[in-house]
């Protein structure tokens, strides 16, 4: 079964990263690292995202007007920052790869819609 | 014609069997579980027309699988499912239920998704059935297991027993499952139509049922102790005018003593497997009222003890109230409510925390303030025997 791993965080959570020390923050980028390699084999695309600040929403309206704006879609609440495909067994097996994900948060698992 | 509590014994036996069976022959649970349940349906318009088949099990085995088989035909998506099946002879000595039960509540499904999976699907509860014991309309619960069942095939939520290491968390998932279906049988008793399935002995029956799957699992054993206690005490717990009567005004000598001494025995086994938990611990705070002679000879102290047990392994609002109580009868009144002004803010909500807070005060005189409490306790309680309860003891003042 194929996942996408939404990684995502408040803006606390965001304010305590951006807090860390440059040796707590490369400790932290090698713990993530090393999840990222230990589960190469079942890892698809993915990407860390600039922070929300770099954000612009298209929205469409009732009349399906597209009205553009800054920011993100949902305000305050949890950010994503990063996203991974992967594929996996089952959801069993996907929960236990994000239980051991090391950039705290939040992991959003989402089940892909497969093409038959 | 058969009672209906005789039918259901029978489903409850079958049900899941049948549907662990089909899941592993077909791999679709959704699939497994509607026809289980057509099986069952069947069952109902037909048995009391023609009598319970000599076999009962078989018979709706039969049933089920042939709905499946007419299923697959049908459904173009399962064409291919169908033609990869091998006509095998079936392992059915093999019991799944375990597997079921713990696929029916993954944690990645709501706690009533759960509730309403685990009946249908191993307990062999109708949607009718559910819907009556959750006082829901039929159409709610129906959709509450269309979406758990979507839920399941979309997440891919697997059909396994998970490993050594995870089962723990699993399990108690399960217990906590289990233990509010009991409750919510147990609590209602004073409602229920004679002819509604009883939850709280469903329950029961699924933790025995799990004892025997499970046999190492200390909490599991602890977990049917504790129901055997309540049940033991169920029958003193209201009078002969359907009122609620307390602990402390039980008649101990109506208790069931067979079920405390088998609750007793659990106990001891589970404390043999040297893996302390919650549920063991309720059971031996339970166990201390049952052997208690009366209300005033209980051993508070031991009570005390075993909830800073419990808040240490399983810390609550609830178990800080419930250890406020055990303290109320060793140090006194004073000491119990200064406890109770910590949990205060969050347990507002809470009827039992204002009406222990409110007999507390009456204690100490201070009539005013327990009144006030009471009527508290009385506005959130939507339980109509605790609100008989909480109005005599307005009246009583």
């Amino acid at each position: 079964m194929k996942y996408v791993f939404l990684f995502c965080g408040t803006a606390d959570d965001q304010a305590a990263f951006d807090s860390l020390s440059p040796e707590e923050l490369k400790r932290r980028y090698a713990q993530v690292g090393r999840w990222f390699a230990e589960n190469h084999a079942h890892l698809g695309p993915g990407n860390q995202l600039h922070g929300p600040e770099s954000a612009t929403t298209v929205r469409f309206q009732g009349d399906g007007k597209p009205i553009v704006k800054d920011g993100l879609f949902l305000e305050g609440k949890e950010i994503v920052g990063g996203y991974t495909e992967v594929d996996v067994a089952n959801l069993d097996e996907a929960l236990a790869m994000a239980r051991s994900w090391p950039g705290r948060g939040t992991v959003e698992i989402r089940p892909v819609i497969q093409q038959r | 014609m058969p009672a209906e509590s005789a039918l259901a014994e029978v489903f409850r036996e079958e049900a899941g069997r049948i549907t662990a069976a089909l899941m592993r022959r077909f791999g679709d649970f959704d699939l497994a579980e509607e026809c289980t349940q057509d099986a069952l349906v069947a069952a109902l318009e037909r048995w009391p027309r023609d009598g319970v088949p000599v076999n009962p099990g078989a018979w709706l085995q039969t049933v089920a699988t042939r709905r499946v088989l007419n299923q697959l035909e049908r459904d173009q998506r399962y064409r291919r499912k169908l033609a990869q099946l091998t006509v095998e002879p079936q392992p059915d000595e093999q019991d799944d239920r375990l597997r079921l039960i713990l696929t029916c509540c993954h944690p990645a499904l709501s706690r009533e998704a759960q509730v309403a999976l685990t009946l249908r699907a191993v307990c062999g509860f109708t949607t009718a059935e559910i819907a009556r014991a959750f006082v829901a309309s039929e159409a709610t619960v129906a959709q509450r297991l269309v979406r758990a069942k979507r839920k399941i095939g979309l997440a891919g939520i697997p059909f396994r027993v998970p490993s050594r290491s995870e089962l723990g968390e699993r399990l108690s998932e399960v217990l906590a499952v289990l233990y509010l279906l009991f409750n919510e049988g147990h609590l209602s008793t004073l409602g229920a139509v004679p002819s509604q399935r009883d939850l709280a002995e469903d329950a029961e029956w699924l933790v025995r049922l799990l004892t025997r799957l499970l046999p190492g699992e200390p909490e599991v054993l602890g977990l049917l102790a504790l129901m055997k206690l309540h049940l033991a005490r169920g029958a003193t717990r209201f009078n002969l005018s359907g009122e609620l009567v307390l602990l402390a005004d039980q008649d101990r000598s109506l208790w069931d003593r067979a079920q405390i001494t088998e609750a007793i025995v659990l106990i001891e086994r589970a404390g043999h497997l040297g893996r302390p938990g919650p549920y063991q611990i309720e059971a031996a705070i339970a166990a201390c009222h049952a052997e208690a002679p009366s209300f005033k000879a209980t051993d508070w102290r031991q009570i005390v003890v075993l909830y800073d047990m419990l808040m240490a392994m399983a810390p609550s609002p609830v178990v800080r109230l419930n250890r406020a109580i055990a303290i109320w009868k060793v140090q006194g009144a004073e000491a119990a409510l200064h406890e109770l002004e910590e949990i205060a803010p969050v347990l507002d909500g809470y009827h039992l925390f204002h009406a222990a807070r409110g007999e507390m005060l009456t204690e100490l005189g201070c009539r005013e303030q327990a009144r006030a409490a009471q009527l508290r306790a009385l506005d959130l309680t939507g339980n109509p025997a605790e609100q008989a309860l909480l109005r005599r003891r307005l009246f009583n003042q």
